[in-house]
């Protein structure tokens, strides 16, 4: 899993930043107001990069993605409330982290099935039209939930359409979201440098040209379209366990555009960028409380500067790379080499020295 | 039978609302294939207008609805500032993608711009029409309802001699087919834009009139639902083409009354009212998948 020197750069580098979270959490300077934002911060990171996915990399613009996040987050909110009337897994500690990560990922599986269903008919279309087919499926999911029994009130049988689904269990821990984040981004990010990412990319650039190389496109497209709803599901589920309460309005056409915004905002085919946007414009809104009036105003307005001046983003497709700039200053990577040369070579001549020992 | 008829009027008011939308968004959309999410948002900017003209207008001893001339001039410059401080300097750089971002920041401005201004409340507006209600058929029906008909052919026949009889209809065609070709034969290409988001502005404050005279009031989010539904209504006629507008926001408007009224009936409760706007879009995606460019859309094929 570490063979490569800069995943393990990487992975010291996430330990410390979350070492460093734990203990302005446990100190107390972190109150539990900010790392609920935080969490936030996690839930538009993981959306955004899964919208990556769809737009940035197989560049099919998909403005439903609230719709996937919906099914995820009532169906892991479902599911923990059927738990704990059936009493599973209905303890404390390890027992809700269980429950929990049981949920989200059924949750997600379930987007992804969805995403499925939408993606198989629909991603045949092409741009504007495959854009308004997945906001059509989004407002369709968002109106079905909201006239769901199960889904509104208290839940399950006891619910009552059209209403808030109250009561969830707000299991989320945000130690644990923090590495669900994590890995999430792992993972995403490999898919995309994989096989499967560099066919994603022909597409984008050329649809014909990659059918005419022997690419079932279709069947990528899908893939794409279904993995980029399933982390879009777990996010939802990580929302629902964060709120505690899921309003079937919030799921609507602007918390779709929000993350788009994020997703240009920070670069479309860069999971740094998606890192960077995702947390500082979930921040950003908190810390100008005071503003709040005019905070969209200031948004769409920076938008539309972005688009004229920088129409890919701010970093584009670059990705940042933690070893690359230790290289660039410290020369990183040709030190550890040779420290490694040189602790080879000693090894070596250690045994050599043993093995002339043994001659003697 | 008269609740039928009664739902077929109904259908016809809010269609041709609809279609006096989606005939903006066509026009934009068939020249430089934009997709204006801010358009609903100009009709709003127009409900204001109106909303601030109409009492204007009445003291002045004018009637009501003439108060559409100052909204179409308001409309018109919002329109055109939007275009050359937004779309233009994007489309010169950007992709399709960026344009359609950039028009969905737009919206979104205009909207908290709106809120700003005049909070978040509803804001009633004053009666534009004061007509005798007709009686068809021993239904009565609304005067609005037919004004607003009677509106929105008026409106699409206008538009469809327009682009195709006079000058800047041809110059309009000849930039939708073929920019780079249209430069070359001496067609002013921004100048011809900047007029068709003038053309779909003034389209804007004249829905946004037929809008209030039926629903007396404007809000910051009017345009949001108003505007994506005209947009299906577009999409659904095939986008780009005008009689494809005017066809698709009568079956928006038609599908919406019809299965607000008898959805629950026909399933048994199980579908209800509250559906409507999901059938609309499902109808969409439905219309999508069988003709991907719309009811009187034509495919074109891809050359390689």
């Amino acid at each position: 899993m570490f063979s490569k020197l800069s995943s393990k750069v990487n992975f010291i580098a996430v330990t410390l930043l979350f070492l460093i979270l734990v203990v302005l959490r446990e100190t107390g300077i972190f109150n539990n107001y900010v790392m609920g934002i935080l969490m936030l911060a996690c839930i538009s990171i993981i959306m955004t990069a899964s919208l990556n996915v769809a737009t940035g990399y197989l560049g099919q613009l998909v403005i439903g993605h609230a719709g996937f996040m919906a099914i995820g987050a009532y169906t892991a909110a479902l599911i923990t409330k059927a738990f704990a009337n059936a009493d599973i897994l209905n303890g404390s500690g390890i027992e809700n982290f269980f429950r929990f990560i049981i949920a989200i990922i059924a949750g997600g599986i379930l987007a992804a099935i969805f995403g499925v269903l939408v993606g198989a008919p629909t991603l045949r279309l092409k741009g504007d039209y495959l854009a308004i087919a997945t906001l059509g499926f989004g407002e369709i999911i968002r109106v079905i939930i909201q006239n769901l029994k199960i889904c509104g009130g208290k839940g399950l049988a006891q619910g009552s359409a059209g209403q808030a689904l109250i009561g969830i269990n707000r299991l989320a821990d945000f130690y644990v979201v923090y590495w669900i984040t994590v890995l999430s981004l792992a993972f995403l990010f490999c898919f995309a440098r994989s096989r499967y990412g560099r066919v994603l990319k022909a597409i984008r650039e050329d649809e014909i040209a990659a059918t005419a190389v022997g690419i079932k496109t279709t069947r990528y497209k899908i893939l794409a379209f279904s993995m980029s709803a399933f982390f879009a599901g777990l996010a939802g589920g990580i929302f629902a366990h964060y709120l505690g309460t899921l309003a079937p309005g919030t799921f609507d056409f602007n918390k779709s555009i929000e993350y788009v915004i994020m997703g240009v905002f920070g670069g479309m085919s860069s999971f740094s960028g998606s890192v960077i946007a995702g947390t500082v414009l979930t921040v950003l809104p908190e810390a100008l409380r005071s503003f709040a009036d005019y905070r969209m105003l200031a948004y769409s307005v920076a938008l539309i500067l972005v688009m004229i001046y920088r129409p890919q983003g701010l970093f584009g497709s670059y990705e940042f790379s933690l070893t690359e700039q230790l290289d660039k200053y410290f020369d990183f990577t040709n030190k550890v080499q040779a420290r490694k040369e040189k602790k080879a070579a000693e090894k070596k001549a250690g045994k050599a020295a043993a093995g002339e020992g043994g001659e003697k | 039978m008269s609740l039928f008829v009664q739902q077929i009027f109904n259908g016809l008011k809010v269609g041709s609302v609809y279609a006096l939308v989606a005939l903006g968004y066509t026009m934009v959309y068939g020249i430089i294939r934009l997709i204006n999410f801010a358009h609903g948002d100009f009709i709003m900017v127009g409900a204001y207008t109106l909303c601030y003209t109409i009492p204007l207008m009445v003291n002045a001893g004018m009637p009501a609805w003439m108060a559409v001339v100052l909204g179409i001039v308001v409309c018109v410059i919002v329109g055109v500032v939007v275009e050359l401080l937004a779309y233009r300097p994007v489309r010169k750089k950007g992709t399709n993608m960026t344009a359609l971002i950039t028009a969905i920041s737009m919206s979104l401005f205009l909207q908290n711009t709106a809120q700003s201004l005049f909070g978040s409340a509803p804001k009633p507006i004053t009666t534009i029409f004061d007509l005798e209600p007709i009686n068809i058929a021993g239904v009565s029906i609304a005067g609005e309802t037919l004004v607003t008909i009677l509106i929105g052919f008026a409106v699409m026949i206008t538009l469809t001699v327009v682009v195709n009889k006079t000058k800047i209809g041809r110059s309009m065609r000849a930039v939708s087919q073929d920019r780079q070709a249209a430069i070359l034969t001496g067609v002013n290409v921004n100048r011809t834009i900047t007029l068709t988001f003038a053309i779909g502005a003034a389209l804007a404050a004249l829905a946004a009139l037929m809008y209030c005279a039926n629903y007396p009031a404007a809000s910051p989010t009017m345009g949001g639902m108003l505007g994506l539904k005209a947009f299906v209504a577009a999409v659904l006629g095939g986008i780009g083409i005008i009689p494809g507008a005017m066809l698709g926001g009568i079956l928006v408007g038609l599908v919406e009354s019809l299965s607000k009224a008898y959805s629950a009936v026909l399933t048994g409760g199980i579908i209800t009212s509250a559906f409507s706007d999901a059938v609309v879009f499902m109808i969409l995606i439905f219309v999508l998948l069988i003709r991907p460019a719309g009811i009187l859309g034509k495919n074109e094929r891809e050359k390689v």
